[in-house]
């Protein structure tokens, strides 16, 4: 009689931890049942985001990047896991390296999106990329991993907190993702995800007022009423790209300039 | 009674006794420098003259609410004999209390070479009128404490008015009698370094004999480059006028890892003739377990329970 | 007398606070008995025939043989580096490149106490500093780098970057690993191989570093490891085929070295010596800029190009700071490198101690007033203790010349101009300090300060991400930050 496996649950990933939907809600989703978040969960992830954001933002960029490197290390550990969930080899090593070319930004978004500004009068001038705060993601539905992967290291690398909307059709790369990020020095609440209705919880991150930033790539409908939402506190706006440049990391950083004297 | 001298805003502290200039203070190289003293390795007979050194110096305390009578019998049982089970521990050098309870203490203690030190000026916070802070330091004087720790006025601090503070400081040193003064400056509440020195000078100035981190009662409390920043004031104020003053760091050191590293910061920066407890005191409660458990270990090689260690 | 009393017991540093001796175990280093040189991923033996003792500076212990290598090893090194160039490296994925960087960190981190303990042991310096220094920045270097593999094209946006080829680089002794990573580290990342030779007197961190190389699987010839002298060192600055030179170290050799491949074309960085000016002004933090001051010449027992070795006091604080740096000098502990709470080690070999003691003799003969605080120093290896000069005028040898040891000369100024203009007076210009409250004022030094890393308020800080190089005499060229990759690479445009 051949053994029974012990079958994996799959639940939000919140605040470090994995609780399930307050709503007590699944659904049963490539042959598992998933949570099934609600707006409460959304609320409570943008609200573990912020709770995050002072640590993660305050580490220096060489220990993000270290972080970074080790989700990559976890990651290339699952291989195996990764590459049954998404039906493709290909695709994992292609999120391993590109979350690789990612942490390798860490250090130095600073000098290629910083500069010093030679103004006219005898004045020091300098401006400096910040982290804007919290990013929602709202995540391409394919590719389930690499898809996810494109988004979300650009998002964090440059010292932000995100909150993410998983892929509603194949939500379980997601979640397993959120495991390895569990066990890489990644502080909780930096990264948090939700399963779930997109329809459902998109608006729900979209017009929350303490949400900085909006990756709208993985929007399928109605983008246009999520813009318009998101207009009531200014969030920052991204739609697409290709998802691999330190601009795009840019688009979810503040430039902040400097002035001082230069006198004896 | 003399008023204060009028302090000008540049906050030139009165000329005499001269006294070192305030200046400023570094975060990050303060902050690098006390890391640095941390590091070092403490190890076998040096560690045991440091634990030894931390019970002699401790001022061991209870400032609650809900302090009894009893209560205070039984930290004085604890304070003058930490260690029933091995009697060559020395007694702390004192117990500190809120000033209802200086009498039990002092029957308590009797005899013992332990002192009774008593919070006073409307401790923690200092937030009573003057006049009731100075009579309450001066029944407490008389009460019979042999120390006496006051807190100075961080409101009138903050707000710039350091005439007030140092007043304060002086009167409550007028009434102390033959009680030794220590100031706390609660440098959790001053927000830099330069606030720091800054208070630790105008403490000094005021006549205080020891000055002191903080109540315990808000975080932070000390820290190692606090300490070292007060520890700087006080060789600055040696090297101008020859006079030794003493320093307590309270709240926060929980165990002997960092009392060890306190007594290395106090032996690179003051030297040895501050090793003792007429000039360096610990504020703590949980501490000294920690210290005895960690004599035991010296002793016996083995890590230790604190199921072994009585809880007074 | 100046005069270093070895066999005298002078009073010991009076202290009721002994600390006891802390020693890190040296049980986690294993070495071999005599190594060979490092060439196409192998270990060969040298076609010299030469071998030569490694000593321990604080005992003259011989730790190991290392191979010198000759001419014709030498030849053989820049030909497997050719090699691995021409077949693979260049070609490989830049992703790929970035990876094997990685994996290089990384190992440096893990195995990072056993090669702070070798470099303690080859080199002099406390454990202390090789454990929270050398080790972390060396690792650091090949983290940042490994990042840029395969973004050269945002770094240099426009010019189509390539590598040059095959670099030769000879490093000091100073900081061996450290300069082995500051080399290493961004040439393999702008894609080329490398061909290095390590110091004389410090070959061992670089030797057991090619046991990194092993586990990270890196190709063979991308990196060679040529132990050798100052021969070695120049057949590999002669060789026609290295496309790039990178050194570090003396003043005097550079020059050679630029003499040496004058009209060849060949790329060439050089990062020279230094006497920098550490200029505290009245104003300052003071207990903190004596910290700085201790920082700057003291760390590293003054072995250092950047050190802070000319200190500029404001008059109207000259006695206060002179005061606080005695007594501060007083604490530090001259002792067994491997004991956690040295603070200053051993001179790295007999060569330095007696140039060291040279120009101190100088010093005193000039008419300087010498201070050094009481301290016992062992009787074997080679020690100097903490000595500080004042009465120091700008013309005197110790002035002037590089001492690379751990001796201060203390000159006063009044005003900032006069401190810019006798900070600049120097053919020198590798590093500076400045100890100010004001922000305008530092700003204002910085700018006029000739030198090539200027410190406020801080000395001898450095990251992978900051570009260190120096003025003048000092050098040109820089390490470290985007810039540091480009002397490695070349440019269509």
């Amino acid at each position: 009689m051949s053994r029974l496996p012990v079958k994996k649950t799959y639940k939000l990933y919140m605040g470090g931890a994995f609780p399930r939907s307050e709503s007590g809600r699944t659904y049963e989703v490539e042959g598992a049942n998933v949570a099934l978040g609600s707006r409460k969960d959304v609320r409570d992830a943008v609200r573990a985001a912020r709770g995050a954001f002072s640590k993660w933002g305050a580490m220096t960029a060489y220990n993000r990047g270290q972080v970074l490197y080790r989700v990559a290390e976890m990651m290339e550990g699952r291989r195996a896991e990764f590459a049954e969930l998404t039906g493709s080899d290909e695709e994992v090593d292609a999120a391993v390296d590109r979350w690789v070319w990612y942490a390798g930004w860490a250090d130095k978004l600073a000098q290629v999106l910083g500069t010093s500004n030679p103004v006219a009068g005898p004045y020091f001038n300098f401006t400096i990329p910040e982290p804007t705060g919290v990013v929602g993601i709202v995540a391409p539905e394919e590719p389930p991993l690499a898809g996810l992967v494109s988004r979300l290291a650009p998002a964090i690398v440059g010292g932000n907190v995100s909150v993410v909307i998983a892929s509603e059709r194949r939500p379980l790369a997601a979640v397993t993702l959120a495991e390895v990020l569990a066990t890489s020095d990644v502080p909780g609440g930096v990264v948090n995800v939700v399963t779930g209705r997109k329809r459902e919880l998109a608006p729900v991150l979209a017009s929350h007022m303490d949400v900085n930033a909006l990756d709208l790539a993985g929007a399928e409908d109605d983008v246009e009423e999520l813009e318009r939402v998101a207009a009531e506190n200014v969030k920052r706006i991204v739609r697409n790209g290709d998802g691999q440049s330190p601009w795009h990391a840019a688009s979810f950083l503040e430039l902040k300039t400097v002035w001082h004297p230069i006198g004896v | 009674m003399a008023q204060a001298p009028a302090l000008p805003s540049g906050f030139e502290l009165p000329l005499e006794p001269r006294l070192p200039r305030i200046g400023s203070i570094d975060q990050v190289a303060v902050e690098e420098r006390a890391a640095t003293l941390a590091k070092r390795s403490i190890k076998r007979d040096s560690k045991v003259f440091a634990l030894d050194l931390a019970v002699r110096m401790m001022d061991l305390t209870t400032l609650e609410g809900a302090d009894t009578p009893g209560k205070i019998a039984a930290l004085c049982s604890k304070a003058m004999r930490p260690d029933p089970a091995d009697l060559t521990v020395p007694p702390v050098a004192a117990v500190c209390i809120y000033p209802s309870l200086v009498p039990h203490a002092l029957e308590r203690l009797e005899g013992s070479g332990v002192k009774v030190a008593s919070v006073a000026t409307a401790f923690p916070s200092g937030q009573v009128p003057t006049e009731l802070k100075v009579e309450e330091a001066a029944r407490v004087a008389e009460s019979g404490a042999d120390e006496i720790d006051m807190v100075i006025d961080r409101g009138a601090f903050l707000s710039g008015h350091y005439a007030k503070v140092y007043d304060e400081v002086r009167r409550v040193k007028e009434v102390s009698g033959r009680a030794h003064l220590k100031v706390i400056l609660e440098t959790g509440e001053l927000g830099t370094y330069d606030n720091v020195r800054r208070a630790s000078l105008l403490a000094i100035a005021g006549g205080a004999d020891f000055i002191k981190t903080s109540t315990g009662k808000i975080q932070p409390a000390a820290t190692l480059p606090v300490t070292l920043v007060m520890l700087e004031a006080i060789r600055d104020v040696y090297e101008e006028t020859g006079k030794k003053i003493g320093m307590k760091p309270a709240g926060g050191i929980r165990n002997s890892k960092q009392a060890v590293q306190y007594l290395v910061m106090l032996n690179e920066t003051l030297g040895p003739e501050w090793l003792t407890p007429d000039l360096f005191r610990f504020g703590a409660s949980s501490l000294l377990n920690d210290v005895l458990m960690q004599i035991r270990k010296e002793k016996t090689g083995r890590y230790q329970s604190p199921d072994y260690f009585t809880v007074d | 007398m100046a005069e270093v009393e070895k066999k005298q017991d002078r009073s010991p540093v009076p202290s009721a606070f002994e600390y006891a001796a802390a020693p890190e175990s040296r049980e986690i280093v294993r070495l071999e008995g005599r190594y060979g040189l490092f060439v196409g991923g192998e270990w060969v033996e040298p076609r010299s025939g030469e071998y030569a003792p490694s000593a321990a500076p604080r005992d003259e212990e011989v730790l190991a043989e290392v191979a010198y290598a000759g001419p014709e090893d030498v030849d053989l090194a820049v030909g497997a580096a050719r090699d691995a160039f021409e077949n693979g490296w260049s070609t490989l994925a830049p992703g790929e490149r970035a990876k094997y960087l990685f994996r290089i960190a990384r190992i440096l981190q893990e195995r990072s106490r056993e090669f702070a303990v070798l470099e303690s042991l080859d080199g002099g310096k406390p454990i202390r500093e090789s454990r929270d220094v050398d080790l972390p920045l060396a690792a650091a270097h090949f983290f940042y780098y490994a990042g840029w593999a395969d973004k050269l094209e945002y770094a240099f946006p426009n010019r189509k970057p390539r590598p040059v080829g095959v670099a030769g680089q000879v490093i000091p002794w100073n900081f061996p690993l450290l300069m082995l990573s500051w080399k290493i580290a961004p040439a393999l990342a702008a894609g080329n191989t490398v061909v290095l030779k390590p110091a004389e007197t410090t070959p061992l961190t670089a030797l057991l570093f090619c046991d990194v190389l092993r586990q990270a699987e890196l190709p063979p010839g991308v990196v060679n490891i040529v132990t050798g002298d100052g021969r070695a060192g120049a057949e590999l600055v002669k060789h026609p085929d290295v496309d790039k030179i990178a050194f570090t170290g003396s003043t005097e050799v550079g020059k050679e070295i630029m003499r040496s491949t004058a009209g060849t074309g060949k790329r060439l960085t050089l990062e020279l010596g230094g006497k920098a000016a550490n200029i505290i002004f009245d104003d300052a933090p003071l207990d903190q800029a004596v910290e700085g001051i201790i920082n700057g010449i003291y760390f590293n027992q003054g072995h250092v190009c950047c050190a802070g070795s000319r200190l500029f006091v404001q008059e109207s604080v000259f006695e206060e700071v002179v005061a606080k740096l005695k007594r501060r000098m007083a604490t530090l502990r001259v002792g067994d490198p491997l004991d956690k709470n040295t603070d200053v080690g051993a001179i790295n070999s007999q060569a330095q101690l007696e140039r060291i003691k040279e120009l101190v003799a100088a010093g005193e003969e000039e008419g300087a007033e010498i201070y050094q605080p009481p301290c016992r120093l062992p009787e074997k290896g080679w020690w100097f203790p903490p000595t500080v000069f004042t009465n120091v005028a700008q013309s005197y040898r110790i002035a002037q010349e590089e001492i690379f040891g751990p001796v201060l000369s203390v000159l006063t100024f009044r005003t900032p101009d006069e401190a810019v203009e006798k900070a600049n007076n120097t053919p020198y210009g590798l590093s500076a300090g400045v100890w100010t409250e004001k922000g305008s004022r530092i700003l204002s030094m910085a700018q006029r300060l000739r030198a090539g890393v200027i410190w406020a308020n801080t000395y001898n800080r450095f990251d992978p991400t900051s570009p260190f190089g120096g003025y003048k005499e000092s050098g040109f060229g820089r390490e470290g930050g985007l810039h540091g990759l480009a002397p490695y690479l070349e440019f269509e445009e």
